[in-house]
């Protein structure tokens, strides 16, 4: 947990983890000035090669900086967390600064309110440095969907960092932010956490507020941390979880400190290792991975069982059916007339409309909305949507059974580590096949994290994803944590920025 | 099921308000096609005394006072209007 000795002595302040620079903090060993000044001095080296940031925040950052650092030092009742600084995925408010969902459709929208994950970090103190790029409206595997730029995975600038959150992955990975926060409706925060070699957890749907998230596919969004360590992740979700009444799906359950289930130790543990997880379309490496996992989890006292979940292989048409009729509508709120981009093409108002949307949408936004436009219409809408809603049934059913025998589930995050940018471009249904390990989990509602494993033969980063039962996030963080304790990914692989 | 053909694919872009090219809708079909074709295994499963998933936890109906809330920060919300006169979304003329 803690690097000790001469190493530290050599680390910049963009190196630590959260935990590590809050320490540092109440020894009064550095200012929150000096840490969000490393960041920005990093960001201005780093980024220009990684392209993740959309927006930086950095005059703002160093005032709020400066200001908690005096109350620090005047002894008023500041937050252990105040004056930490994060990244924040461009789909998610802050009042007064722009909110893009990286698309032309809201390149100038400024936010005329706050996110609900905003007002708590606020109330904690935290410094906003930007926001991160992602596919555009959050729709995709690898930041290739943004209308503005795409991002490089820092372990490869030729690969993509994975998506959609894939600039809140690649800044933490590459130590342009200590921490962020990311979006997942199909395994938006995991796939690209596991690409990135980083922590990332996609909550049990309704633990956190979905307010102020600009909505994609809202029975399956949450939004959720990314981070350097799993104990990075508990302290994240605990500023953020909460019931709150401007979102109605969020829970109103009693508060968790998700810190204390970082225990080492998962002896009686009960982990199943679903079959369907590691065959068909998963590369040797990482089913391989899987496996050493398994064997680590035995090796600490863990059971670990084989068992079947044959019905997986049904839970991405299920997926792309839901999120895309979900999206159809959501995204009909776009018509150029309240806010948004609106084409300078038009004699009356049908036109606004269909000349705003036609201009201001990408071609995986508009292929979204055609097929939820699709299965909603009339004659189809049985033969697709309701089937897939009585199908999502059926999977979550599933889930719940395996959850009467085991406490997780073990299984990898992404089916390969890292494609290269361009590969998958062109055939949406390769793209959609990216997600197939990671949306089950949204469409069951239950939470799941990937965390760093090893590198494979090239040098990626391979990640596995443990799922949980609802709003059992405690497991998870624990068995997370006994993982990392017992590899020490993080101290031994750095991100190499390089090409090819 | 239906086949999707280009006919189809003009129908629901007229409905989603959209304008496609001659290129973007045969690009379309085939995306559609495609897409389709991967998802209709989930007619494989007999889904006969299935009940639908409305949302992802089962939940209750929430109710809340219906009462009025100002929204105090007007000035941003109509700073992103496209077009704005006197405080009001400005659009071409409807009815002629």
């Amino acid at each position: 947990m803690h690097n000790e000795g001469k190493e530290s002595d050599n680390m910049e302040l963009y190196e630590y983890t959260v935990h590590e620079l809050v320490e540092m903090l109440e020894k009064g060993e550095t200012t929150s000035e000096e840490i969000t000044k490393s960041y920005f001095k990093r960001i201005k080296e780093k980024d220009p090669e990684i392209k993740a940031y959309i927006s930086t925040m950095e005059e703002s950052a160093i005032e709020k900086a400066k200001e908690v650092d005096e109350a620090r030092r005047a002894g008023k009742n500041v937050g252990k967390l105040a004056g930490i600084p994060i990244g924040i995925k461009d789909n998610i408010c802050i009042t007064g600064t722009r909110t893009t969902c990286s698309s032309k459709m809201l390149e100038n929208f400024v936010s005329p309110y706050n996110a609900t994950v905003i007002e708590k970090l606020n109330d904690e103190g935290l410094i906003y440095l930007g926001k991160t790029n992602l596919d555009e409206f959050a729709m995709g595997s690898s930041t290739e969907n943004s209308a503005f730029f795409t991002t490089s995975n820092p372990w490869d600038l030729d690969r993509v960092p994975g998506g959609s959150s894939g600039g809140s992955a690649a800044v933490v990975s590459a130590d342009l932010a200590p921490w962020s926060l990311g979006s997942d409706t199909g395994g938006s925060i995991r796939q690209p956490a596991s690409l990135c070699g980083i922590v990332g957890l996609k909550p049990t749907y309704g633990l956190v507020s979905r307010y102020g998230l600009v909505a994609y596919a809202s029975s399956l969004d949450q939004i959720g941390p990314l981070t350097k360590d799993v104990t990075d992740c508990a302290i994240l979700l605990n500023l953020i979880a909460g019931h709150d009444e401007k979102d109605s799906t969020s829970m109103d359950l009693e508060k968790k400190d998700y810190t204390k289930s970082l225990v080492n130790d998962v002896k009686g543990m009960k982990i199943g290792l679903p079959k369907e997880y590691i065959s068909e379309g998963v590369s040797e490496e990482v089913k391989n991975a899987i496996l050493e996992v398994a064997k680590k989890y035995e090796e600490l006292g863990a059971s670990v069982e084989e068992c079947s979940l044959d019905i997986v292989k049904y839970a991405l048409p299920v997926y792309y059916i839901i999120a895309d009729a979900e999206a159809s509508s959501n995204l009909g709120r776009f018509d150029g007339i309240r806010y948004g981009y609106r084409s300078e093409k038009f004699d009356d108002l049908k036109d606004i409309y269909k000349n705003s949307r036609s201009e201001g949408f990408g071609p995986e936004v508009k292929r979204r909305i055609l097929l939820g436009t699709y299965v909603l219409s009339s004659g189809y809408y049985d033969a697709y949507y309701k089937k897939a809603q009585k199908v999502r049934t059926v999977i979550k059913n599933a889930y719940d059974e395996l959850f009467k025998k085991y406490d997780l589930l073990l299984t990898p995050t992404s089916p390969t580590t890292a494609f290269k940018i361009g590969e998958k471009c062109n055939n949406p249904v390769e793209m959609y096949l990216a997600d197939i390990c990671t949306v089950p989990v949204n469409i069951a509602g239950l939470p799941g994290m990937s965390i760093p494993y090893k590198l494979d033969s090239n040098g990626l980063p391979i990640g596995i994803q443990l799922i949980g039962k609802a709003f059992d996030e405690e497991t998870i963080f624990r068995a997370g944590y006994t993982l990392e304790q017992n590899i020490g990914f993080r101290k031994d692989n750095k991100p190499t920025f390089k090409k090819g | 099921m239906a086949d999707v053909d280009k006919i189809m694919v003009e129908h629901i872009a007229k409905l989603a308000r959209l304008n496609l090219s001659e290129k973007e809708i045969e690009g379309y079909t085939n995306d559609l096609i495609s897409i389709l074709e991967m998802a209709n295994i989930i007619n494989n499963i007999n889904t006969d005394d299935v009940k639908e998933t409305i949302g992802a936890n089962i939940k209750y109906n929430v109710f809340r006072k219906d009462e009025i809330k100002n929204f105090e920060n007007r000035e941003l919300l109509l700073q992103n209007a496209p077009s704005q006169d006197e405080g009001m979304f400005r659009i071409p003329k409807v009815i002629n």
